[in-house]
């Protein structure tokens, strides 16, 4: 595609409800490319965080009065916001964690302890997060169990040929990133859910890299579990969602015991309360739940419905000039990618790149990606990694190509 | 020179930059000038491992002086390494103790010393200063 046929949203009107992305870093305008690490914040998502900082803030489930009352009917609107943003069959199996990497504990914890047992397995694959791959090893050292490797080709496709020798009947799960934070390889969960459940293998997926980019239907997907984070998909820190299917929430011990996951407690013995609550001791996050709603809500505004297109054309604009750039590495070329640009330029540090991008105003990611793995699997130690949103424009990746021309001539 | 009067003379050196290219050019150059260490030092030992970047720091005592030996993956920590060897490296012991990095901050390079930075710089200040304390500790026994 030619870099000047980009499909534009009104990403200019679009822009200004993002009020962080006006300002100068540096002394130059500031371009934001750390999306897949957090992206910002509307101001519709502010704005009702601070409703509930400013106006109406009661503790929810517990009292009578106003503000508790008006807390509570927020929460739980946030959490049939959360329902049809997934197409979940109920509410019930919406649970507010604190993002992803709670979820996916939780369920490495509740379902770990259930129905896992010594010699069982644990299927992750080679390009996960460490979120999705040390709860799942502490829960196998905890009960005995054996934790199996999906690998990845060079390319960043899973090598979906290995899965069916690794299914057995000893697999209790598999747990699979939606979208890879590092290679940007949007996986073909559907295909390893149906192949999962042929053997009657329930699938977790991490969607923390989908969910920003994506409006997945878990029924039609029918994935068992769904979990991802409000900060990468423009709500705020500290709030994530795990969703589940019934039967599974049903069964699943809970995860932390306290206040509101209670049926009725004595000295001698404690009734747990249904799904949700009783995977959510003590006072929620709230705010967090309200200010992801609201972020949900803004996605679901009608001039947002084409992001998905101009995202992927970000991201091949990048691809393309990064590509013109000599000596320079892209890690994951998938045919399907979503948001994630990581590379490497032949002999410069990405510490020393990400150092002087920011003397220029442009964020990005350098390091291990939280994914050591996947660096193992280039033999690399560190990357760089250039993630876009809606809010990106044509210009900033032209901006942030000629920034790296400019600076690998330093070198 | 003490090492007060090196770290004025690498104030002097950036003063007269505008361009943050050129002051990051600077140590740039400085980076590749480094003296590469000794293969056989670049060990697991003697890694100061940051998040972003790795330090190797390797030091010889000897007539009461601490010989500094440093490098790293990242040209611009090791450029910054380099400038630390300028004034930390052939001191004795109660000079390394003495004298803080504050040229650092005057030349506007605070933040890689920021333990946010997790670059492995300010780990490897603590560690040659640690050594310092060490063998201020061994040559007070000894005397």
């Amino acid at each position: 595609m030619s870099i000047t046929n980009i499909m534009i949203p009104d990403i200019l009107k679009i822009r200004k409800d993002f009020p962080i992305l006006d300002q100068k870093v540096n002394g130059k305008p500031l371009i934001y490319l750390d999306n897949a690490a957090t992206s910002q914040r509307p101001q519709q998502v502010i704005d009702r965080i601070n409703e509930f900082s400013l106006r109406i803030n009661g503790n929810i489930h517990r009292a009578t009065h106003f503000f508790a009352n008006k807390t509570t009917e927020a929460y739980e609107n946030a959490r049939e916001t959360l329902r049809s943003f997934l197409n979940a069959e109920e509410t019930a199996e919406i649970i507010f964690t604190h993002g992803a990497t709670e979820s996916i504990n939780l369920v490495a914890h509740s379902f770990g302890d259930l129905f896992i047992h010594r010699g069982d397995e644990v299927i992750v694959t080679e390009m996960e997060h460490h979120a999705n791959i040390v709860p799942w090893q502490m829960m196998c050292e905890r009960r005995g169990a054996k934790l199996r490797v999906l690998p990845f080709g060079d390319d960043g496709v899973l090598q979906l040929g290995l899965l069916d020798e690794l299914l057995n009947e000893k697999t209790r799960i598999v747990a699979v990133a939606h979208v890879s934070n590092v290679l940007g390889t949007v996986n073909p969960i559907a295909e390893i859910i149906s192949k999962a459940h042929l053997k009657n293998i329930p699938v977790l997926i991490d969607g923390a890299q989908g969910a920003p980019h994506f409006k997945t239907d878990v029924q039609e997907l029918d994935c068992d579990f769904y979990v991802f984070s409000g900060h990468k998909m423009y709500g705020p820190t500290g709030i994530g969602v795990l969703y589940g299917k019934r039967k599974w929430l049903d069964q699943m011990p809970p995860f932390f015991g306290g206040g509101e996951m209670i049926d009725r407690v004595t000295m001698q013995k404690t009734t747990y309360n249904e799904i949700p609550y009783k995977f959510e001791a003590g006072t929620p996050h709230y705010v967090g739940a309200i200010g992801l709603a609201a972020a949900v809500d803004y996605l679901n505004n009608p001039e947002l419905s084409l992001i998905n297109h101009y995202e992927n054309d970000l991201l091949s604009q990048a691809t393309l000039r990064l590509k013109q750039i000599e000596g320079l590495k892209i890690y994951g070329e998938a045919p399907e990618k979503a948001g994630v640009l990581s590379f490497n330029i032949e002999g410069i540090h990405p510490f020393d790149l990400g150092t002087l991008l920011d003397q220029m105003g442009i964020a990005v990611r350098t390091g291990r990606l939280c994914a050591d793995p996947v660096m193992d699997h280039y033999g690399v130690e560190n990357m760089v990694r250039a993630s876009f949103a809606f809010y990106n424009t044509a210009e900033e990746i032209e901006t942030f190509y000629k920034a790296l021309i400019r600076l690998k001539a330093m070198f | 020179m003490t090492i007060e009067e090196i770290q004025q003379q690498i104030i002097e050196d950036f003063s007269g930059f505008e361009d943050w290219m050129d002051k990051y050019g600077l140590l740039i150059d400085l980076g590749n000038e480094l003296t590469p260490i000794d293969p056989k030092y670049k060990v697991e030992s003697n890694l100061i491992r940051g998040c972003q970047s790795r330090v190797w720091l390797h030091q010889e005592f000897t007539e009461g002086k601490i010989i500094f030996e440093a490098e790293s993956d990242a040209l611009i920590v090791k450029g910054l390494v380099a400038l630390l060897l300028k004034i930390y490296s052939n001191r004795t012991p109660h000079e390394i103790l003495t004298s803080e990095p504050r040229f650092i901050d005057e030349i506007g390079l605070r933040q890689h010393l920021s333990p946010t930075r997790s670059n492995g710089l300010l780990a490897m200040v603590k560690q040659m200063k640690l050594y310092a304390l060490a063998y201020e500790k061994i040559s007070q026994k000894n005397n």
